[in-house]
C-alpha cells in the first residue's frame, strides 16, 4: 500500500463513520452545529494520533494477551490530557461537549485503529493512518453538523445563510434530527456505492 | 433523600433522558444487537446488571479514593493534613474499574450459573466498550448524586436502554419483511426508525415531575 493510500483510505474508502459505522455516539451527540462537530473531531484526532504513536512504539514489548487493557490505558491517558487542556483553553466548547470529551475513551474507532493498524505497523505508517482516520472522522462530523445546523437553524458556523423568512426545522437540531440525518446520509453513501458497482 | 426523589430520577432516566434517544449513549450495541428480540433481551439484561454494579463501584471509588473530601481514605492512611485531589484520574480509573468488573462478573457467572452464562456470555465482553456504562458513571458524578441515587440512576438508565433496544428489535424483525429501497436496507433504515422513535420519546420531555 502506498504512503498516500495509507493516509487517504480514512477519508472516504474506509471512512470511520460513513463506511465502518464506528464512533457513532459522538457523531450523533455533538453535531448540532459545525463548531461542536469540528471541536470533537479535532479532539478525537489528537487522541488517535497520540495513541497510534505510542501503541506502535511499544507494540513489540506488549504481551499479546493483555494488549487490549494496555491500549485502553494509553487511550485513557491521552483523553485525560485533552479533557484538562480543553477545560483550560476552550471552556465554552468543553462545556457544550459535556461528558462526550471523557467518553472519547470508549470511541471504538480509536481502539479499533490501535488493534487493527498501530499494533502491527511502524511509527510512520501508524501516524499517517491515525491522521487519515482522524481527518475522515472530523470530516464526517462537520458534514453532519453542517446539514443539521443549516436545516435546523438556517446558519453555517453560526452565520445566518438563509433569509429571515426561513422557518427553521427545529427537529433537526433536537435528538431525533441526529438519527434521521445520519440514517439518510448513510443511505446516500450506500446508494453511491451501489451505483458505482452497478 | 426520599422515595419521591428516587422515583423522579428513575422516570427521568428511563423516559425523559433516555440513554439512547436523548443522550446518545450506547448507540453501537443499540444498532448492532437489535436485529433479534432474543439477543436484545439478553443484551439488555447484561447492561442493566453491569450498569447498576458499575454505578455502585465507581461512586464509592470517586468519593473514597479520588475526590478531595474528608472521606478520602488516603487522609487517614498517609495521615495527610488535607485530602488530595485525584479527580483528574477519573476517566482512567473508571474505565479500568469497568473493564475489570466486566471480566470479574463474567467469571463469576460462568462458575455459578452456566445457564445464565450461556445466555449473557457473548454480550458481556461487548459491554466494556459500551459508552453507556462509562457515561452513567460519569453522569452520577456530574449530577452530584448521593450513593443510593447513583444506584437507582444506574439501574434506571440500564432499564431505559433495554426498553429502547427491545422496542427496536421488535420493529426490526418486522422490517426484515418490508419492502425497503435497497440503499436504505440495514443500518440506514435502523437509524431512521430510531429517529422516529426519538420523536415519540420527545413527548415525555413535557412530563412535569416533582
Amino acid at each position: 500500500m502506498s504512503l498516500f493510500k495509507v493516509f487517504s483510505k480514512g477519508l472516504y474508502d474506509q471512512n470511520p463513520v460513513f463506511k465502518q459505522a464506528l464512533g457513532l455516539c459522538p457523531t450523533l451527540a455533538v453535531t448540532g452545529s459545525i463548531e461542536n462537530g469540528l471541536g470533537m473531531g479535532i479532539a478525537s484526532t489528537f487522541v488517535l494520533l497520540c495513541s497510534n504513536l505510542l501503541v506502535s512504539l511499544v507494540r513489540k514489548g506488549v504481551p499479546n494477551k493483555i494488549r487490549i487493557p494496555i491500549y485502553i490505558v494509553v487511550i485513557a491517558s491521552f483523553v485525560t490530557i485533552v479533557d484538562l487542556a480543553m477545560a483550560g483553553f476552550v471552556p465554552d466548547l468543553h462545556k457544550s461537549l459535556g461528558i462526550f470529551v471523557p467518553l472519547i475513551v470508549v470511541n471504538c474507532m480509536i481502539l479499533g485503529r490501535a488493534e487493527s493498524f498501530a499494533g502491527k505497523n511502524n511509527v510512520g505508517l501508524s501516524l499517517l493512518d491515525g491522521l487519515g482516520m482522524g481527518v475522515g472522522f472530523t470530516l464526517a462530523l462537520v458534514v453532519i453538523g453542517a446539514i443539521r445546523e443549516f436545516l435546523g437553524n438556517g446558519s453555517l458556523l453560526g452565520i445566518p445563510v438563509i433569509g429571515a423568512g426561513y422557518e427553521p426545522v427545529l427537529i433537526m437540531i433536537l435528538p431525533p434530527g441526529a438519527f434521521l440525518t445520519i440514517g439518510f446520509v448513510l443511505g446516500f453513501f450506500n446508494w453511491l456505492e451501489n451505483k458505482r458497482n452497478a | 433523600m426520599d422515595f419521591q426523589t428516587l422515583m423522579i430520577i428513575a422516570v427521568g432516566a428511563i423516559f425523559i433522558n433516555n440513554f439512547v434517544f436523548a443522550r446518545f449513549l450506547g448507540i453501537c450495541p443499540y444498532i448492532g444487537v437489535s436485529k433479534q428480540l432474543d439477543s436484545a433481551v439478553g443484551m439488555g439484561a447484561a447492561v442493566i446488571f453491569v450498569m447498576t454494579l458499575a454505578s455502585t463501584v465507581t461512586w464509592l471509588i470517586y468519593h473514597y479514593l479520588l475526590a478531595p473530601l474528608p472521606s478520602n481514605i488516603f487522609v487517614k492512611m498517609l495521615s495527610l493534613s488535607s485530602p488530595p485531589d485525584l479527580t483528574f484520574l477519573k476517566t482512567i480509573a473508571f474505565i479500568l474499574v469497568i473493564a475489570s468488573l466486566v471480566q470479574f462478573v463474567e467469571m463469576v457467572i460462568q462458575k455459578t450459573s452456566p445457564a445464565l452464562y450461556k445466555s449473557l456470555g457473548i454480550y458481556l465482553p461487548l459491554i466494556t466498550t459500551n459508552c453507556a456504562i462509562l457515561g452513567a458513571a460519569l453522569l452520577n458524578i456530574d449530577e452530584n448524586f448521593m450513593f443510593i441515587e447513583s444506584i437507582v440512576h444506574g439501574f434506571a438508565a440500564g432499564a431505559g436502554f433495554t426498553l429502547a433496544l427491545v422496542l427496536m428489535a421488535g420493529i426490526r424483525e418486522k422490517l426484515d419483511l418490508a419492502d425497503i429501497p435497497p440503499s436504505l436496507r440495514g443500518i440506514p433504515i435502523a437509524f431512521i426508525m430510531a429517529g422516529l422513535m426519538a420523536i415519540a420519546f420527545l413527548g415525555f420531555s413535557g412530563l412535569k415531575l416533582g
